[in-house]
């Protein structure tokens, strides 16, 4: 493997026990671990610098407002943004698509007008468009899915067709499946639409440059990816959120404020009503620093070993009693295992893992449409980051068949 | 920490394996109630016929985890032929084993966890979910869905 191998030691959750055995965790997809560096980064602004930004002439104000800055700068070079400005601090992906829906949606949507979404997102990228198109009137289309689990872009000229905007994840957090974003782009550009990403899967996982992957919008979350929670991330191409409307209103987003109305302030603040999260944009500075410090060709690299790893030891031990959803090509997916073990019951199955100390998420992963489209209600879904290993895929393969005893029917 | 011997009791798992009145009565006569738990997807589907304020037969069909199925199989048995008043009274006393907080449900209900043994027979077996939180909603899934039923019928 191409990363440390001693990593889990600068995770502190991981080297715990949980009901008498070494926790083995496997929620990642949900939320990744927190590594000392992160934590300790956003201690240390509490304890020495802790100030409201952007505000105070005084020294910790200033440098409380210097550190969130410098955090800004580096988020926008983790993904090889052209510009600080274009990094906009959000509470999550979910408030990223929010924004995005009432914002640029508000100001350029109406009834003749379609937004074109797929079947495999997030509910993040899937009721913000439905709020606004029950005001708005405009038409949802979804990309459909192939049979292995990719998009089905046969018929994308088609639905293309009268589109403003394509929404798409760049990785389903279901299927582990990786999207032609580049392909997507061009095709959305070329009908005259806009393309948004939803990044929450890839941005931790893979290197990541908005150039290449050519969209115009970017949403992420910063807890996936060794961050805290509470911190999210939309990036946009300057001048188009420089023409999109503020979101929320209050402080800091304004220039001006008069008895007969405001004048927004200039990007990114536009977007930043009221007090940040200042520690949480520390500890995303510090997540991402921690991160580069790995290298993120290295942690890819990490994931399809393990991902293969993972498939063929499932595969082998357990054959056809085990559905594993998704591309069966590492190289062609994330580390996301999602898992229908003979006829156990997803709750069921993890509970039993739980009691061996394997955390895995069962239930519908905030896809139901997905859900829905695989004729699933539930699924257990196995995945994995940096500070697993191969110990972690042979405990979880271990661990399936005992609980399918136990539920044999 | 619980062991999943609480959780998972042999009783449990015969009724989650072999589960009784397994099936769907015509409606009408029958009366029919649809329960979802969201969050994890279980499904229970109730049909059941109402004579004199009495139930005279209930059916279970739906799909969920073993403890959803077995707890709304174990509630079918425990149900048939009860009149409508016993069946709500049960339903209070599975509710208050099910619930993290002891709380009082009027003077004549107030019953422990423990004490409820005595009326609630194998339906006991569930008591272990409370040590299970993130359980519970799957335990009360039917019991819930079939209070909303027979109130719907307006009995």
């Amino acid at each position: 493997m191409s990363l440390p191998s001693d990593l889990k030691s600068q995770f502190p959750v991981l080297s715990q026990k949980v009901n008498g055995h070494e926790i083995v965790y496997l929620d990642s997809a949900a939320s990744s671990q927190k590594p000392v560096a992160v934590i300790e980064a956003m201690n240390d602004y509490y304890r020495t610098i802790n100030a409201n930004v952007h505000r105070g002439a005084y020294a910790i104000a200033a440098q409380a407002t210097e550190a969130m800055e410098l955090a800004r700068t580096r988020v926008a070079k983790f993904i090889g943004a052209s510009s600080a400005n274009e990094i906009v601090f959000t509470k999550n992906a979910t408030e990223s698509f929010n924004l995005i829906a009432r914002s640029w949606g508000g100001n350029s949507l109406g009834p003749t007008d379609a937004v074109l979404i797929s079947d495999m997102e997030h509910h993040a990228n899937i009721v913000p468009w439905q709020i606004l198109a029950a005001e708005k009137g405009f038409e949802i289309r979804w990309i459909p899915l192939t049979s292995d689990g990719h998009l089905d872009l046969s018929r994308l000229d088609e639905l293309l067709d009268g589109v403003k905007m394509v929404s798409v994840t760049a990785m389903s957090n279901v299927l582990g499946t990786l999207n032609p974003i580049k392909e997507l782009a061009d095709r959305a550009h070329s009908a005259g639409a806009l393309l948004a990403v939803d990044g929450s899967q890839f941005v931790p996982h893979l290197p990541t440059r908005v150039e290449e992957l050519g969209a115009d919008l970017l949403c992420f979350t910063g807890h996936k990816m060794c961050g805290p929670t509470g911190i999210g991330v939309l990036w946009g191409r300057s001048e188009l959120l420089d023409a999109m409307p503020p979101f929320l209103g209050g402080g800091e987003m304004i220039l001006d404020v008069r008895r007969d109305g405001f004048t927004p302030n200039e990007l990114p603040h536009k977007f930043e009503a009221g007090t940040p999260p200042i520690a949480e944009i520390i500890g995303l500075g510090a997540a991402v620093d921690f991160l580069e410090s790995l290298g993120m060709n290295n942690v890819r690299q990490h994931e399809i070993e393990l991902t293969d790893y993972a498939l063929r030891a499932l595969d082998n031990r357990y054959g056809e009693d085990l559905t594993i959803h998704g591309p069966r090509n590492a190289a062609e997916r994330g580390g996301v295992l999602s898992l229908q073990y003979q006829d156990v019951h997803p709750h069921d199955l993890s509970q039993v893992l739980d009691q061996r100390g394997i955390c895995v998420r069962a239930g519908h992963h905030c896809a139901k449409p997905l859900m829905r489209e695989l004729g699933l209600v539930a699924t257990a879904r196995a995945s994995l980051y940096i500070y697993n290993n191969t110990a972690d895929i042979d405990a979880l393969v271990e661990s399936l068949a005992p609980a399918g005893e136990l539920f044999a029917r | 920490m619980s062991g999943l011997e609480d959780l998972y009791k042999e009783i449990i798992l015969d009724h989650y394996r072999n589960p009784r009145h397994r099936g769907e009565l015509e409606c009408p006569p029958a009366h029919k109630a649809e329960g979802f738990n969201p969050l994890c997807g279980d499904e229970v589907l109730l049909t059941f016929e109402l004579e004199d304020e009495v139930i005279r037969e209930l059916m279970v069909n739906g799909q969920g985890c073993s403890i959803s199925q077995a707890s709304a199989s174990m509630m079918s048995a425990a149900v048939q032929g009860k009149s409508v008043d016993e069946v709500r009274y049960l339903t209070r006393q599975f509710k208050a084993m099910m619930s993290i907080h002891e709380e009082s449900i009027g003077p004549e209900d107030t019953i422990s966890r423990d004490g409820a043994s005595f009326e609630l027979g194998d339906l006991d077996a569930l008591k272990g979910v409370v040590k299970f939180p993130v359980r519970i909603k799957c335990a009360t899934l039917s019991w819930n869905t079939l209070l909303a039923g027979l109130d719907e019928s307006g009995v």
